[in-house]
């Protein structure tokens, strides 16, 4: 029972995953940039949730409502004070900018608010548990973050699909000069792209603050673990990403029954395996160009 | 590719690879070597110590040059040969009770070996994936290092062998080591990039698949660079282990070193041979000048490599060499037409790549 | 009235200069072939009107506004669209998201979806297919038909012809009159000289970035034409 409870709950963590692997994804197959700092923005949203909840006693879904848009605001000034410019330099630049930025917001955060853990408060919801059978409890909070997160993978899905901007969104990705023969600003798109990734990335960080004690470089972890969700997933399409970060979570929960010195390395030893006997990942997108 | 050299130039064409800047720097660097090298003679141990620390920051910046400034590849991940390399060292010497001196070297070969299947798994990734990819197989060697119990799991290791010298002696041969891996490194980035391999590199960096398909055999020249690259890594770990003393699994596998390494190059310039070293070297100096701050330097030296990256994109050697015209260390080749070099214009002509 | 005016531009890339001096004009409602050999620089001009490159000197007016530093995507509103060399499908994209991604400013006027399936068939066909897996016929409709839904008031065509099989050519030219018919002024660039001398209203030779020869196509003669058009 306690194996099939730890893979309930690696279902569910993958879905946290599967939200933070969103962003970064969205960036990478958008304008081809690696965003190296996506791990630590989700910590510096955690950090804005934790400032107005525990410091000015907003109630946590409030802070839902008040840090996406503050990080949506992040991303779209982002893109256009660094990552556009970076661009227009080619090469290695957006991804050392993206690096450098990464360490930076790490060292503020230290700065800031110290090395110490952190938690954000959220009264009984952390606690609280749906009895599913004798044995099995389901923690609110980890179903919770599960839903939202499939119904942000499926906004997403249908953003990219059905509107104007989405669409705009994909013929960027296809052919950035093109798009500007259509009235389209590429650079404009992309900042909304970044916009939009950081909101997502934003309501991820603040998931992870809720669910678990956090502190300034926990964004490095974070970023490792969007990134082995999207590899295991397979590049390009949100599901795989879905399923690649249930894997993940399945093979850390699992780990951490045998040892909970394990959950980690065996999270990151599944997926080298994966890289190393199916680099397309499990659910490669079908069409590619 | 197709450089004509010696007998089958066509006439008056002169392919040249020094400059009069280049002999200049021979003329400039071997002072330097021999004075660095009497520095235990003179110097105090606080400050013998401290340049070895700023020797390993050379020898690490050099080779994360080598992977990305040449090989195109950015990893975030070198940290794991660092520490492979300190924490060989140590098991070598203390536990197989082999001289620490011999231990150097085998530690560093045990990890280029370790670098070879490693390579396999990191190359199925490319760019920023082939980052964050280098990085996750970095966090591994280091949760394993912390699952063995003979490395000392998580809290790591002491160096005590080396006690049995007197400290002015210890001190002094470390310091000599890393006098010596500065040189290695150096040494061996510049003649990889005068051989083949190197010219192979620039037609990559220019055009990789026009480049495969004239044959250069790309993979295995971005291997052989990766491999190069984790033992000149594991030199620096080893030279570290030796001036501290002591490893952790946090501090030596730590990402703030891949941070380093990278920081160091922007800053003093992707791509070149003197690069690195000034990076090194300026680095030092602000973390030497910023440590008041706390980690405030590193903030400090994060927003000026982004600065550079985005507005001065060949670094602060960039800027002395007014672009390549300087160099201390010709890698590449310089065609010296007849009529500029009647005119005398040869060796200042910048290089046309 | 003239809609578009080009007076004595220059247009380089970095070192090398592709235009020289070129003065040209288009008139409302008229359609205007530029023809030339390889190299004369005619999709050089069309980039330059499109925004995609910036002359280094001289003006570009449309419609009595000097859009010369104007950025492509603010030209495009303006009623400027360019079906460009090589076609550029979205190649992710179906034809009908290709479609709607070309009505993205939404400028009023004639050209509907709907509109676009009737005048062209054969992208009507092809509506759900993606970009990428197009013939270079249906590419071609496609790129014109995706340039139609912004309804410009100036359509830049470039290399219409190129790499199609006559038939294929025939029929994308057939669709010509329905776009003029509109109101539509257009600027063509064409390597095949008996097809521009058919369609257009005005032919314009370049040769080597320059003007070299311009008029009604019943006025000149094959002889000036093949002067014009090598430069011997």
């Amino acid at each position: 029972m306690q194996w099939l409870n730890a893979v309930i709950q690696g279902i569910l963590l993958g879905g946290l995953y599967a939200l933070l692997a969103a962003g970064l994804s969205l960036m990478f197959g958008v304008m081809r940039i690696v965003n190296l700092a996506h791990g630590v923005l989700a910590i510096v949203a955690a950090y804005i949730g934790f400032v107005f909840v525990n410091n000015l006693g907003v109630p946590w879904y409030l802070a839902i409502i008040i840090v996406i848009p503050i990080m949506a605001v992040v991303g779209y000034a982002l893109q256009w004070g660094l990552f556009n410019r970076a661009l227009t330099k080619g090469g290695l630049a957006p991804l050392l900018v993206a690096f450098g930025l990464a360490v930076v917001l790490t060292q503020l955060l230290q700065e800031i608010f110290t090395a110490d853990n952190r938690r954000i408060d959220t009264g009984t919801l952390a606690t609280d548990s749906i009895q599913v059978t004798d044995t099995i409890y389901l923690g609110l909070l980890p179903v919770m973050t599960f839903v939202v997160a499939v119904l942000v993978i499926a906004g997403l899905q249908l953003f990219l699909n059905h509107t104007p901007l989405g669409r705009a969104m994909r013929a960027a990705s296809d052919d950035p000069d093109t798009v500007k023969l259509m009235g389209i600003d590429n650079r404009q798109v992309y900042a909304l792209s970044t916009a939009l990734a950081l909101a997502t990335v934003g309501l991820a960080g603040l998931f992870i603050g809720m669910k678990t004690q956090f502190s300034p470089t926990y964004g490095d972890l974070v970023l490792i673990f969007a990134f082995e969700a999207v590899i295991i997933g397979g590049l390009g399409s949100l599901w795989g990403t879905l399923a690649g970060g249930m894997v993940l979570g399945i093979a850390q929960a699992v780990g951490a029954q045998i040892n909970p010195s394990y959950g980690l390395l065996i999270g990151n030893l599944v997926f080298l395996a994966i890289l190393a006997f199916r680099p397309q990942g499990l659910f490669p997108k079908a069409v590619t160009t | 590719m197709s450089i004509a050299t010696g007998e089958n130039a066509p006439t008056g064409v002169k392919v040249k690879r020094a400059t009069r800047s280049s002999w200049a720097g021979l003329v400039v660097l071997v002072p330097i070597l021999v004075f660095l090298a009497m520095a235990p003679y003179v110097l105090d141990r606080g400050l013998q110590q401290q340049l070895v620390t700023l020797f390993a920051l050379i020898v690490m910046a050099t080779m994360w040059n080598l992977l990305a400034g040449y090989g195109g590849m950015v990893s975030v991940g070198q940290q794991a040969y660092i520490g492979i390399g300190a924490y060989g060292l140590i098991y070598l010497a203390e536990t197989l009770g082999i001289n620490p001196f011999i231990s150097v070297p085998i530690a560093i070969v045990i990890a280029g070996l370790i670098s070879i299947p490693i390579s396999f798994l990191a190359f199925r990734l490319v760019g920023g994936y082939f980052a964050i990819g280098t990085w996750v197989i970095a966090e591994v060697v280091k949760q394993i290092t912390m699952q063995i119990d003979a490395l000392g799991a998580g809290s790591g290791l002491s160096l005590t062998v080396l006690n049995e010298l007197s400290p002015g002696r210890r001190i002094a041969y470390v310091y000599w080591l890393g006098l010596i891996a500065v040189v290695l490194a150096v040494g061996v980035t510049y003649f990889i990039m005068r051989s083949r391999l190197g010219l192979g590199f620039t037609a990559i960096r220019d055009d990789a698949t026009a480049a495969s398909s004239l044959g250069v055999r790309v993979t295995r020249s971005r291997r052989i660079v990766f491999v190069v690259s984790a033992v000149g890594c594991a030199l620096a770990g080893a030279v570290i282990a030796m001036n501290t003393l002591r490893i952790t699994p946090e501090s030596i596998y730590s990402v703030n070193l891949a941070a380093f390494m990278i920081f160091m190059v922007i800053i003093g310039g992707l791509g070149t041979i003197e690069g690195p070293i000034v990076g090194a070297i300026v680095f030092f100096a602000l973390q030497q000048w910023l440590s008041e701050l706390g980690t405030w330097y590193l903030v400090i030296i994060g927003v000026l490599a982004i600065v550079i990256t985005l507005f001065l994109p060949r670094g602060i050697w960039g800027l002395i060499s007014g672009n390549g015209k300087i160099r201390l260390f010709p890698v590449g080749y310089r065609v010296v037409s007849p009529w500029t070099a009647r005119r005398g214009l040869g060796e200042k002509e910048p290089e046309g790549a | 009235m003239t809609l578009l005016s080009i007076t004595s531009i220059d247009v380089h890339y970095g070192d090398f200069q592709a235009i020289y001096s070129l003065d040209l004009h288009v008139d409302e409602g008229e359609t205007l072939a530029v023809i030339g050999a390889n190299g004369a620089g005619k999709s050089t001009l069309l980039k330059t009107i499109a925004g995609l490159l910036r002359p280094t000197s001289g003006d570009i007016v449309f419609d009595g506004l000097n859009i010369s530093a104007t950025p492509p995507y603010r030209r495009v509103p303006l009623g400027i669209a360019l079906t460009p060399e090589g076609r550029k499908i979205f190649p992710s994209l179906t034809v009908e998201e290709n479609l709607k991604v070309g009505a993205h400013v939404k400028r009023p006027g004639p050209w509907t979806l709907a509109a676009i399936y009737d005048a062209f068939p054969l992208v009507a066909d092809r509506r759900h297919r993606l970009g990428v897996n197009l013939s270079g016929g249906e590419q071609q409709a496609t790129a014109i038909a995706r340039a139609l839904m912004s309804n410009p008031r100036l359509l830049l065509l470039d290399e219409v012809s190129l790499g199609l099989a006559p038939v294929v050519v025939e029929q994308i030219y057939d669709t010509l009159p329905a776009i003029t018919g509109q109101g539509t002024t257009v600027l063509i660039v064409e390597q095949d000289v008996n097809l521009a001398m058919k369609f257009a209203d005005r032919v314009q030779c370049l040769l080597e970035g320059k003007s070299v020869l311009e008029g009604v196509p019943a006025d000149l003669t094959r002889d000036q034409i093949a002067t014009a058009y090598f430069g011997i």
